[in-house]
């Protein structure tokens, strides 16, 4: 298993999301840009759903690298309160269960969860007794 | 000062037109408009052309004869039809020009549009993951404001009836049969709450408008549209926009965020002198059904929420109190992006000249408003007054 892409979370248990810090600002962004003007910033794992959509269909390669299955997936924006709004998956919850304001926590899951050494991907899902 | 006006108008049908490149639309509009206007094409002093994906628009003087005239290329995402007329606009208001074209025309594969990462300085991971699709980010933007000011699936439904609808009677449109609420709630979803009636798609087209400075329309003896406010505008911070891997958190959260609509919108007003509720019919950015919905707000025609009302009550429609989309908008005419811009305008010219036909905004409508917003968060707004 390894990440998509470099720096987007640690390899800690569990993971944590690394945003980057404007030095100037203090605004905090995600993906952390590669620029000497930010700084990395490690990212509550506990947030609330901010809005969402469901994507329905599969998005076209390039630049999708998932598999040729498809299955509607949850395209999440969460709000990690004081921080970043940041965009990822839902998971382990049905379509219809998907509530603006849930509580959600960071679990990057496969984007191919058919292949052995398929990349991890950012994603959250519900947090606690609402799950 | 004295105003711009608009002399001339030409359309080539919107839709699919196999066999006929996006530049040779173009031309057809071009020369309606030259036709309109009642010039040749050695009288137009300069020309300002819009494109996104259907070759150089300066090309097509080949085909319009080599006058040696002017003509700029402009590409600026879903505004580059409203920036080639706000320059064309500036050309003669600077009085270095009495009269020019305004040209958009586009030609876009079938399907979703395909953007690529690289080419909005994102990392390829954000693509790879899925999220290089436009589709969600309309979506999840309606989905926070249905949530934040009770606004129904229903109204949803409502406005793209009526983009069909009025589709149906404007020769132009490429939807022309109407689609009943009920066929258009339950269609397949493309991306919720969206089915597939509520985006529009990309397509084909050309729009071309004569611009001429006052003086020089009394001489053509056309009808004076005053083309009184151009403004073209990007996005303030905290804006949510297209493509947006992430979003800053705000203190207050519990309204809509700002936009480039909201900057565009206002400016434009303050130009022409007038305010929203002096506005006669309107044609707002509708890519997907909720845009229309949001555009209502953030042009300053209605109250957050006051939609759900408005569209029960058929205000929207083309005899109601604002009129909004009276040629079916991109819903019915689909998005060919350097075209739609300028479409909007069209429309309203024809409207003010009270040649709408069946479509035709009752009571001789006085001034008219157009509204385009595009990725990654520009906005360009027109006023017309007759």
């Amino acid at each position: 298993m390894h990440a998509i892409a470099d720096g987007l979370f640690t390899d800690e248990t569990p993971p944590r999301l690394i945003g980057g810090r404007d030095r100037a600002t203090g605004r905090i962004v995600f993906p952390c840009p590669d620029s000497a003007d930010y700084e990395a910033v490690l990212l509550s794992s506990d947030g609330t759903l901010w809005s969402y959509t469901v994507q329905r269909f599969r998005p076209k390669t390039p630049p999708y690298a998932g598999p040729e299955a498809f299955a509607p997936w949850v395209v999440a924006y969460v709000e990690l309160p004081g921080q970043v709004i940041v965009e990822a998956r839902l998971v382990d919850v049905a379509l219809e269960d998907v509530r603006i304001g849930m509580p959600v926590r960071f679990k990057p899951v496969p984007l191919d969860p058919g292949a052995a050494d398929s990349a991890v991907i950012p994603a959250y899902a519900p947090a606690g007794d609402t799950a | 000062m004295s105003d711009v006006c608009i002399v001339g108008i030409g359309i080539h049908p919107f839709g699919r037109t196999d066999g006929m490149s996006g530049v040779e639309q173009g031309v057809i509009a071009v020369r309606q408009a030259l036709a309109d206007a009642g010039i040749g094409w050695p009288q137009v002093q300069f020309a300002y052309g819009s494109s996104d994906a259907a070759g150089n628009p300066d090309t097509m003087i080949d085909r319009l004869g080599l006058t040696g005239v002017q003509f700029i290329n402009v590409r600026n995402g879903c505004a580059a039809g409203g920036s080639a007329l706000f320059s064309a606009q500036m050309a003669i208001k600077s009085g270095e020009f009495d009269i020019g074209l305004a040209v958009g025309f586009d030609k876009h594969p079938r399907g979703a549009f395909n953007a690529l990462p690289s080419e909005y300085n994102l990392p390829d991971w954000y693509g790879e993951v899925g999220q290089m699709v436009t589709t969600q980010f309309f979506a999840a933007k309606i989905m926070r404001y249905m949530h934040l000011f009770g606004i129904s699936r229903e109204t949803l439904g409502r406005v793209a009836e009526k983009a069909f609808r009025n589709g149906s009677r404007a020769p132009h449109a490429w939807r022309r049969q109407p689609v009943s609420i009920e066929e258009i709630l339950e269609a397949p979803m493309i991306s919720d709450p969206y089915s597939k009636y509520m985006f529009c798609s990309p397509g084909e087209g050309g729009v071309a408008l004569i611009l001429a400075s006052e003086k020089k329309a009394r001489e053509l003896g056309k009808p004076l549209i005053r083309l009184k406010a151009a403004t073209m505008r990007t996005r303030p911070p905290h804006s949510f926009e297209v493509f947006a891997p992430s979003v800053d958190v705000v203190e207050d959260d519990s309204g809509p965020r700002p936009t480039a609509s909201q900057i565009a919108s206002a400016d434009a007003f303050r130009l022409a002198g007038i305010g929203p509720g002096d506005i006669a019919v309107a044609q707002l950015q509708d890519t997907e059904a909720g845009a229309e919905i949001m555009h209502m707000a953030e042009n300053g025609f209605c109250a957050n929420g006051d939609q759900e009302q408005w569209l029960a009550e058929g205000r929207t429609e083309i005899d109601g109190a604002l009129p909004v989309n009276t040629d079916g908008g991109c819903l019915a005419c689909g998005e060919p992006i350097g075209a739609s811009g300028l479409r909007q305008v069209y429309e309203n010219a024809v409207q003010l000249r009270g040649d709408g036909g069946d479509r035709q905004v009752p009571g001789n409508p006085k001034t008219a408003y157009s509204h385009v917003y595009g990725a990654p968060g520009v906005s360009a707004v027109t006023i017309l007054e007759r």
